[in-house]
């Protein structure tokens, strides 16, 4: 067998029917279990893996999405960034076409205002290279996962000594939402745990939440075998009364996680309080970069006036991020908000529940 | 957003670079946050940067649960009504 194809077999069709049997015999007690992350959510979403699902086990989506959980305070002044002359306005595609009080990022860019979509922060870097007369502002939005990649440009611009490339960070961590989400009230017996913020942190950043909430925690990557393995490892736990942490994605998530990528991820970030959608203000739950890189900080080094926040009330968006509504109990879905005039984030992002939901779902 | 891909390693190039083969696209990674990567390893990439070597022999451990599993079914399977 080739890697590729080892890699590959996660996708098995025979696979995912013997593991959805194993699961329909082992799980007597009704459990519901939180897939965290928006790339977990597009798997279950893509591959129909509720259907194959007995009635005893629920699925919920949570609030893993950064583009949904981002406040539209920050895509405001992303907007006032970008109308500025000076600036070129760099961005991660997802974010493009969230919706600000009065504008998108998509809506700025066509009315003539440089606003670039880059594949890397890397990319982004290197157009503040080749315009030293402009200030590149990169938006850095994403947990785990994504802030060592920013963190080490950041450090690479530091080291090539670019004096106009600016980061806008709206970066977060996971665990502390997860702890919050149970705090509020939201009735979920186990966490599907995110795989690739978990490849960076290791699986010990669980530990509190298997042992303080009583919830089992299985990290889990995003091929349909994996997601179906990790229900059975969660069903297994909840059916024996021992709710512990367990890595499901072993070729990717070492129990330590990336020491290298943490290290350079907090030389230059710090937590900071941060503003979640649906979840208001959660302590120590988001990356401020640290004075030490202050002048890549956007923040504190490019002053903009801000439009003031302006929500669209019918939106539920983070009732659906809590996991306590799902997106066909929004009265806009499909009805005034879909993938191509979307009302609130999480049908904007291809991983928002939302969006994932109208995608790979009928919604008559 | 966390969306990561195996790329397989097809050269080390100067920078901490690397040159990267995503089933069969050629692409250019930053290998700053991780160590000891050679050619013909594969890593999980991620906006442009490799982010872990993926473990192949993980891989085939967990196949080999799976295919015990397997096994165990084709067993029911041969059990008669």
């Amino acid at each position: 067998m080739k890697a590729m194809e080892v890699f590959d077999a996660f996708r098995d069709r025979r696979t995912v029917e013997n593991l959805a049997g194993e699961i329909r015999k082992i799980s007597k007690k009704s459990i519901v279990l939180m897939e965290v992350c928006g790339g977990h959510t597009m798997a279950i979403q893509k591959y129909g893996l509720p259907a194959l699902l007995p009635e005893t086990v629920t699925l919920k989506s949570g609030p893993g999405c950064p583009v949904c959980v981002t406040s539209q305070s920050y895509i405001n002044r992303a907007i006032a960034y970008c109308r500025l002359d000076d600036v070129i306005l760099t961005t991660y595609g997802d974010l493009i076409r969230v919706p600000g009080s009065s504008s998108s990022l998509e809506k700025e860019r066509a009315r003539g205002r440089d606003v670039r979509i880059v594949y890397s922060s890397l990319d982004a870097l290197q157009i503040a290279k080749e315009h030293p007369d402009k200030k590149v502002v990169f938006l850095g939005v994403g947990f785990e996962t994504t802030a060592p990649t920013t963190a080490a440009t950041i450090i690479r611009a530091d080291a090539d000594k670019i004096s106009n490339f600016f980061v806008y960070s709206a970066h977060k961590v996971m665990p502390p939402v997860m702890g919050k989400l149970v705090d509020e009230g939201v009735k979920i017996n186990g966490y599907i745990a995110p795989g690739h913020v978990s490849t960076i942190t290791g699986s010990g950043i669980y530990k509190d939440i298997a042992g303080k909430y009583g919830l089992g925690c299985v990290v889990s990557g995003f091929e349909p075998v994996d997601i179906l393995n990790s229900v059975l490892m969660l069903v297994k736990q909840f059916e024996a009364g021992e709710p512990k942490v367990e890595i499901e994605y072993t070729r990717a998530v070492l129990p330590e996680g990336n020491k290298k990528a943490q290290q350079l991820l907090y030389e230059v970030f710090e937590h900071r309080d941060d503003w979640w959608r649906g979840l208001d203000v959660i302590p120590k739950s988001g990356l401020g970069i640290r004075d030490k890189y202050a002048s890549f900080d956007a923040e504190k080094k490019i002053e903009v006036e801000v439009e003031e926040t302006k929500e669209n009330p019918g939106c539920i968006c983070g009732e659906i991020l809590k996991g306590l509504k799902n997106p066909r109990q929004c009265k806009l879905f499909a009805r005034g908000c879909d993938p191509s005039n979307p009302v609130g984030a999480c049908m904007v992002s291809h991983e928002g529940a939302c969006h994932a939901y109208y995608r790979y779902s009928s919604h008559g | 957003m966390c969306l990561s891909i195996p790329a397989r390693v097809l050269a080390i190039e100067k920078e901490e670079m690397a040159r990267v083969s995503v089933r069969g696209v050629e692409t250019l990674v930053s290998l700053q946050l991780v160590e000891n990567v050679k050619p013909d390893d594969y890593v999980l990439v991620h906006t442009g940067y490799a982010l872990q070597r993926l473990s192949e022999e993980e891989a085939m451990e967990s196949l080999k649960v799976l295919k015990e599993l397997d096994d165990a079914m084709d067993d029911l399977e041969d059990i008669p009504e």
